[in-house]
């Protein structure tokens, strides 16, 4: 099992809201793949699959606010 | 660390085709080249950041046809905004993995080297962690909002200098109830644009160039 985990985003940022999944539970992804969209109050950024598999479970939906460090996806 | 930063002016340029540009950039630092500063204007054009509420868009869109103003989605935070000529637009496109992987430290020193390219002209400015963007007094002079695609980051800063700032009462900049000024309006002085970018790099060169000798 692989997770997608958000990673630390430096000094004074704590959290980021996901825009959007460009993949769905079930789906294949890659290395290459940017999986997910989140942004802070001013930056939008990608975080990419650190590993080939399939997506299991998505733990944060659009919308929703993550905490740096908290797993966004699961990949097996 | 220690690389070279190249500097490409493009001066007037379509929003939408800096954007190419950029990614272009990006997709050149991400595999090993070195970091640039795209500086250039836009033309009239509302851009949306992810963050834009429609209800920031305060003006008609047969508004903004006749003044020829674009609307342009924009994959940066932040909620609308606008650029016109006047306003000297720095893109950043630089990879953070060479420098500590902290965004907040990055905005910070995006904000810090507005606030000294302004202080050129004798005006007091200061970023504002709350709000994010750049100010002079209770105006707002420069916005920021940037992307990052595995460290590395696009999109950045906009500092009005003779920006029309009439255009700015067709948004709610920033999603925010703000005046925007600008350099013109704060001192009189109308730059040269491209006397503004080349004091702009200056400062930014100098912030970055700092950061790599302490680091």
């Amino acid at each position: 099992m692989t997770k997608i985990v958000l990673p630390e985003l430096g000094e004074g940022i704590t959290q980021a809201r996901v825009v959007r999944w460009n993949f769905r539970e079930g789906q294949q992804v890659t290395p290459a793949d940017d999986v997910v969209e989140l942004v802070t109050d001013k930056a939008v950024f990608n975080v990419p699959a650190p590993a080939s598999g399939a997506i299991t479970r998505i733990y944060y939906k659009e919308g929703q606010e993550a905490p740096v460090g908290a797993v966004l996806a699961d990949l097996a | 660390m220690g690389k070279q930063m190249r500097v490409i002016q493009a001066g007037l340029i379509e929003y939408t085709k800096a954007l190419e540009v950029q990614k272009d950039l990006v997709r050149g630092v991400q595999a090993g080249g070195e970091d640039v500063l795209l500086l250039c204007e836009h033309p009239a054009t509302l851009t949306l950041g992810r963050a834009t509420r429609p209800q920031n868009i305060l003006a008609p869109r047969e508004e903004l046809v006749r003044r020829g103003v674009a609307v342009a989605e924009a994959d940066r935070g932040g909620d609308v905004t606008l650029h016109a000529p006047g306003q000297l637009v720095a893109y950043p496109v630089m990879d953070l993995k060479r420098r500590g992987r902290d965004l907040g430290a990055y905005l910070r020193k995006l904000e810090q080297a507005s606030v000294d390219f302004l202080a050129d002209f004798g005006i007091v400015a200061q970023g504002d962690d709350s709000r994010r963007g750049v100010w002079a007094g209770r105006a707002k002079i420069a916005s920021i909002g940037i992307g990052v695609s595995r460290w590395v980051t696009y999109h950045g800063v906009g500092v009005n200098v003779t920006t029309d700032l009439t255009l700015f009462r067709l948004i709610r900049p920033c999603g925010l109830d703000v005046a925007m000024t600008s350099v013109k309006e704060l001192t009189g002085r109308a730059p040269a644009m491209a006397d503004a970018a080349e004091g702009f790099v200056q400062h930014f060169s100098r912030i970055f160039h700092d950061e790599d000798r302490s680091s």
